[in-house]
C-alpha cells in the first residue's frame, strides 16, 4: 500500500490503551501499592490561622497503642532543609515552607506533627492525643489589609505580606483614557478555586537500607522536579532516589508543586530506615493542597467610537496564601493574570500593575489556566460591555480588534509572543456552528415572552508548549522548555519508549503510543509507553502547561525518526535494497513496489542474535535518546459560545448549549481531545458557577467538605459541542499546540458574559465569579430597587 | 482484639471469613484485607461515589458502610466485571465512548451505573444525568460518560454486568 493510502495512527479515534487496567480495578494509583510494615503518617494540623506555637505535648500520643514515632519541627533539623521557591523576578521575597512547622503557623491545615503508626487508624487515633498550645497572632486574612504599611506579617523576614509585584507599562494610558470617546471598566473578583482531583494527595516512599535508595511513589504530575528537590532538601546522590508516579488520579495543577508531606515521607522513611506512607483525605485536601485564582481586579478599558481599543489599565492583587509555592512560586497565578489581559487583542497602550499579597490561608499554585481564567473574565467581559455601550455587536467587536492575518507573530505588550492561531477563524466558525443570528432571534423572541435568556460568548489565546526560552513561572530558576523521549526497540522487535512526563489521566501513554507507531512504521500494540518515571530519561519536568503533547510528542517523534533511519540501514542490507527505497509501516520494513519486506521483529533478530547477517561494522543498537525544545512555544486559540435561562424563582442558571471552536493544532487523537475540552469547561462552569474556598473573617475555612465545596455533578453539565479547526500548521515539531488547560479558561468568561446578556433589560453587569443563585438575586433586586428609584424621580 | 467480629461475606463470588475490627469501613476491609484496590476513596464521606459497590444488588458507599455491616451478605466490586482481555459491555461502551480520563472515579461510575440500569429506563439524557449525579467526575465534564450510557442502554441484551 502506498503511504498515501496507508491508514494514519495520528489523527485516528485510537481507543485509548490505559483503559483495560482502569476499566477493571487494575490501576496502579499510588494507594494501591502493597508496602507490608509500612508506617503510617497522620498529621495533626494548625487550627489557627496564624499563631504562634507555645508547646506542644506529644506524651500522651506517644503512649497510645501501635504509635511508632512523633516528629515536630524541631525533630527534622538536620534530617531535612526547608522547601524554598526562589526566582529572578524583581521584587519578589521567597518564603522558607518548614516540612513541620516551626516556631508558629500561617494557615489553618498547615502540618505541625507527624505522628507514624502502624495503621493509619492508629496513627489517627493518636492526633487527639496531642496538645498543642497556640498563641494567637493578629489576622491577615483580607489581602488589601495585608497589604497595607503596618498590617501583621506572615513572614517577619520578608518585611511585607507583599511577596511579588511587578508592572507592565507601555504609553500614555492616562492621557489615551481621556481622551477616548468610550471607558468601561470596574472591580472585578474571582473567588478562590481548589484543583479538587479525584484522588487525594498520597505519598509511599520505600527505603531499601541495604541500597541506601529511596523510592517514592507519588500521586504527582512533576515526578522530575520532585525528585531534583529531593536530592537537594534530603542532601542524596541523584542516583538513589526515584520517583514514581503510575496512574494518578487527575491533578489540574494541585499535583505540580512540591508539598511538605511529600518530602516528610521521605525524610522519615530515611531516617527510620522503613516504609512510611500518608494518604490524604477530603478533607486534608480541601485545607492543604495548592489553592487558586483568587484575585482583584479595577480594569479599565478605552475605546474609539468604531470599536478600536485605545488602551487597556488593570491593578490587580492576588491572593497568594500563607506560602510561595515551590518550584512556582507566589507570582505564577497573579503575575500571569496581567501579562496575558490583553488577550487576543491589538492593544499598544497598557498598564498592568499586580501584587502578589500573603496571607493566612493555603498556598496558591497553579491550577488548570493559570491566571487565563482571570485574565480572561475580566477582558471578555471588558469587551461586551463596551459593546453595549457602543450599540456593536459582541462578535463585530471581537472581529475588529483581534490580532489577525499579517498581524503575526504578534509580540503583545507585555511581551508574550502570539504564534499564528485562528482567533478570527475560532470566533467564525464557533458562530457559524452554532447559529449565532439565529440565537439572537430566539433571543429576542425569549425576552418579548419576559425570560431571561443570555447568549455569551469568550475568545482567548494561550501560550502553550513553551520552549526554554521562557520558563514557564516568571523568573524560575528551573527549565522547563524541554522533555526526553527515549525509544529502544529490543532483540524481540517490540518497541519501548521512555519519558518523564506523567500522565494525570489525560490519556498521554496512548497519545504518545500513536506518535511512536507511526513514525517509526509500527502498530500500537507493538508499543509500550513508561512514562511518569523520573528514572526514565536524564531530566525531565512533569505534566502541566499545556506541554505534554507538544514537548513528548515533539521529543518521540525526533527520538523515533533517529531509529527508523537505524532500522531502514540494517533493512538495507537484509533487503538488499537501497535505503531511499525502503518504507516501514504496520511492523514491517519493505521495499516500496515489491513483496520484499522482512519484520520487526525479524531485523531485530538479525541485529541482535543472529550474528552474521549484517557485517559487525553496520550493526546499530536500535535505540535513540532525543530531547526536544520548542524554544519559544505557540499558541492555542479557542471561542466559547454558551446559551443559557435564568429561573426567576430560583435564580438557578440552567445552561442549554455549549460550544468550543478550538485551534490546538494537529490532533494525536480526536477521542482524547474533546475529552480534555469537555473537562476543562466542566471545571470552568464550576468556577463559574458553583465553586468558592470560603473562609470567615479570622481565616478559619468555611469549606472543607465536598457537601461545601460543590464541583458540577453530570446534571450541572449540557451537552458540549467541539469544532475543530486548523490554522497554519505551528512550528512545533509535528504541528502539535496544547490544549489542556483551554476549556477551564474560556468557560467563566463566557458564562459571565451570558449572564450579563440575559440581565442587560436590567442594567446588570457580572463582575464576581462564582454567580450563585444567592448574588445574582442580590443583584436582580438592587437593579430593580434603582430602576424604581429612577422612574419614582423622574 | 475484643472489639473484633467474624463476618462472612461473598465478594465477586469468593467466600471470605474474615476477624474485622467494628470501625474497619468495608472500602478499608476491601483494599486492604482483601487487596481489591479497584474500589477508591475519594472523599471518606459519601459524597463522591468513588467507592461505590453493590451490597446485595444495590449500589451502596463503601466510605459509609462499617465492614462488619455485611456479614451474609453478597459483594461486588469492579473487579468482579469483565477482564481487561474481555471487558463487559458496560465496560466496553465506557472504552469505546472515552467515558473515562484518570480512571479514578470509574469503578463506582460503573457500580452505579449498573444498579441504575438494572432499576430505571434511564429514557433520555436528563434521566440518566439524574442516574450519574451522586458520582463526581473531575476529568470528563460527564458528556462522554453519559454517550457510554445510552450505548449500553440500548443494547440491553449485552449490557448486563
Amino acid at each position: 500500500m502506498s503511504a498515501e493510502l496507508r491508514p494514519k495512527i495520528i489523527g485516528a479515534r485510537v481507543r485509548r490503551v490505559e483503559d483495560p487496567r482502569l476499566l477493571t480495578g487494575g490501576g496502579a494509583f499510588a494507594d494501591d501499592l502493597g508496602t507490608p510494615g509500612a508506617l503510617h503518617v497522620a498529621f495533626r494540623r494548625s487550627d489557627h490561622p496564624h499563631a504562634r506555637i507555645v508547646g506542644i505535648d506529644c506524651a500522651a500520643a506517644r503512649a497510645m497503642p501501635g504509635i511508632r514515632a512523633i516528629f515536630t519541627g524541631e525533630d527534622l533539623d538536620g534530617l531535612v532543609k526547608p522547601i524554598l521557591a526562589t526566582s529572578r523576578m524583581r521584587n519578589y521575597h521567597p518564603t522558607p515552607i518548614p516540612v513541620l512547622a516551626r516556631g508558629k503557623v500561617r494557615y489553618v491545615g498547615e502540618p505541625v506533627v507527624a505522628i507514624l503508626g502502624e495503621s493509619r487508624y492508629l496513627a489517627e487515633d493518636a492526633l487527639e492525643a496531642m496538645e498543642i498550645a497556640y498563641e494567637p497572632l493578629g489576622d491577615v486574612v483580607d489581602p488589601e489589609q495585608a497589604a497595607l504599611p503596618g498590617a501583621p506579617l506572615l513572614h517577619e523576614a520578608a518585611g511585607s505580606n507583599i511577596l511579588v509585584s511587578r508592572e507592565f507599562s507601555r504609553g500614555d494610558v492616562d492621557l489615551v483614557m481621556a481622551e477616548a470617546f468610550v471607558r468601561v471598566g470596574g472591580r472585578f473578583r474571582f473567588h478562590r478555586k481548589t484543583p479538587v482531583a479525584m484522588e487525594n494527595r498520597t505519598y509511599v516512599a520505600e527505603y531499601d537500607r541495604g541500597r541506601n535508595f529511596l523510592t517514592l511513589t507519588s500521586s504527582t504530575q512533576v515526578p522530575g522536579i520532585v525528585r531534583d528537590a529531593l536530592v537537594a532538601l534530603l542532601d542524596m546522590p541523584g542516583h538513589s532516589v526515584r520517583v514514581v508516579a503510575q496512574d494518578v488520579g487527575g491533578g489540574f495543577g494541585g499535583k505540580t508543586s512540591l508539598y511538605p508531606e511529600e518530602v516528610l515521607v521521605c525524610a522519615l522513611a530515611r531516617k527510620l530506615k522503613t516504609n512510611v506512607r500518608w494518604t490524604s483525605d477530603r478533607l486534608e485536601d480541601l485545607i492543604s493542597t495548592s489553592q487558586a485564582f483568587d484575585e482583584i481586579i479595577d480594569a479599565e478599558l478605552a475605546l474609539a467610537r468604531d470599536g478600536t481599543i485605545l488602551a487597556l489599565a488593570a491593578d490587580v492583587t492576588g491572593d497568594v496564601g500563607a506560602y510561595s509555592i515551590y518550584p512556582w512560586t507566589a507570582g505564577i497565578e497573579p503575575v500571569q493574570v496581567v501579562s496575558f489581559l490583553p488577550g487576543p487583542y491589538r492593544i499598544d497602550t497598557y498598564r498592568g500593575r499586580v501584587r502578589a499579597v500573603a496571607t493566612s490561608k493555603p498556598p496558591m499554585g497553579p491550577y488548570r489556566g493559570v491566571g487565563r481564567p482571570v485574565s480572561t473574565f475580566v477582558i471578555e467581559r471588558l469587551i461586551d460591555m463596551a459593546a453595549r455601550r457602543l450599540a456593536i455587536d459582541p462578535v463585530a467587536l471581537r472581529r475588529h480588534n483581534f490580532v489577525s492575518g499579517d498581524d503575526f507573530p504578534y509580540k503583545v505588550v507585555t511581551g508574550l509572543v502570539w504564534d499564528h492561531s485562528s482567533f478570527r477563524e475560532g470566533l467564525d466558525e464557533a458562530c457559524r456552528a452554532i447559529g449565532y443570528d439565529a440565537l439572537r432571534s430566539e433571543q429576542r423572541r425569549a425576552r418579548e415572552a419576559g425570560r431571561w435568556f443570555g447568549i455569551g460568548i469568550a475568545s482567548y489565546a494561550e501560550l502553550t508548549g513553551i520552549g526554554s526560552r521562557i520558563s514557564a513561572a516568571p523568573g524560575m530558576p528551573i527549565n522547563t522548555g524541554t522533555e526526553t523521549a527515549s525509544i529502544r526497540i529490543d532483540s524481540t522487535g517490540t518497541v519501548t519508549a521512555s519519558f518523564g512526563i506523567t500522565s494525570t489521566g489525560q490519556g498521554l501513554e496512548t497519545t504518545l503510543s500513536q506518535v511512536v507507531a507511526q513514525t517509526l512504521g509500527v502498530r500500537i500494540e507493538d508499543v509500550r509507553i513508561i512514562q511518569g518515571d523520573s528514572s526514565a530519561v536524564a531530566h525531565s519536568t512533569g505534566s502541566y502547561a499545556s506541554r505534554s503533547t507538544v514537548l513528548a510528542g515533539g521529543a518521540a517523534t525526533l527520538a523515533a525518526r533517529a531509529v527508523r533511519e537505524k532500522v531502514l540501514r540494517a533493512a538495507a542490507h537484509i533487503l538488499e535494497a537501497p535505503l531511499e527505497d525502503l518504507d516501514a509501516a504496520d511492523g514491517a520494513i519493505f521495499v516500496v513496489g515489491t513483496d520484499r519486506s522482512i519484520t520487526f521483529r525479524d531485523l531485530a533478530r538479525a541485529v541482535y542474535s543472529e550474528m552474521g547477517r549484517l557485517p559487525k561494522d553496520t550493526r546499530e543498537e536500535l535505540e535513540a535518546t532525543k530531547v526536544y525544545d520548542p524554544y519559544f512555544g505557540t499558541t492555542s486559540s479557542a471561542t466559547h459560545i454558551v446559551t443559557l435561562d435564568i429561573d426567576p424563582e430560583t435564580y438557578k442558571i440552567r445552561l442549554h448549549r455549549y460550544l468550543v471552536g478550538e485551534d490546538c493544532g494537529r490532533v494525536v487523537n480526536p477521542l482524547i481531545v474533546e475529552g480534555q475540552v469537555h473537562g476543562g469547561v466542566a471545571q470552568g462552569i464550576g468556577a463559574a458557577l458553583h465553586e468558592e474556598v470560603v473562609f470567615d473573617a479570622s481565616g478559619q475555612i468555611l469549606t472543607a467538605s465536598l457537601a461545601d465545596y460543590t464541583i458540577p455533578a453530570a446534571g450541572d453539565i449540557p451537552p458540549i459541542e467541539v469544532v475543530h479547526i486548523e490554522a497554519e500548521a505551528p512550528s512545533t515539531i509535528g504541528g502539535y499546540r496544547g490544549m489542556g488547560e483551554g476549556g477551564t479558561i474560556g468557560a467563566p468568561a463566557a458564562i459571565a458574559n451570558a449572564i450579563s446578556d440575559a440581565l442587560a433589560p436590567l442594567g446588570i453587569e457580572i463582575t464576581e465569579l462564582p454567580v450563585t443563585p444567592e448574588r445574582l438575586f442580590q443583584l436582580v433586586r438592587q437593579a430593580q430597587a434603582k430602576a424604581a428609584k429612577e422612574q419614582g424621580s423622574s | 482484639m475484643s472489639d473484633c467480629h467474624t463476618i462472612r461475606v461473598s465478594v465477586n463470588g469468593t467466600s471470605h471469613e474474615c476477624l474485622v475490627e467494628s470501625r474497619l469501613l468495608l472500602v478499608d476491609f476491601l483494599r486492604r484485607d482483601l487487596a481489591l484496590t479497584g474500589t477508591h476513596i475519594g472523599c471518606e464521606h459519601g459524597v463522591c461515589g468513588a467507592c461505590t459497590i453493590l451490597l446485595d444488588g444495590d449500589s451502596v458507599r463503601a466510605c459509609l458502610t462499617f465492614a462488619v455491616q455485611t456479614d451474609g451478605c453478597r459483594i461486588e466490586t469492579v473487579e468482579g466485571l469483565g477482564e481487561s482481555d474481555n471487558l463487559s459491555p458496560l465496560q466496553q461502551a465506557f472504552r469505546d465512548h472515552h467515558a473515562l480520563q484518570c480512571g479514578f472515579c470509574t469503578p463506582g461510575m460503573l457500580m452505579t451505573c449498573i444498579d441504575m440500569m438494572k432499576k430505571y429506563p434511564l429514557a433520555d439524557d436528563q434521566a440518566i444525568r439524574e442516574a450519574l449525579s451522586g458520582n463526581l467526575c473531575r476529568c470528563t465534564g460527564y458528556v462522554h460518560i453519559v454517550d457510554a450510557v445510552r450505548a449500553a442502554r440500548d443494547r440491553p441484551e449485552e449490557s448486563s454486568p
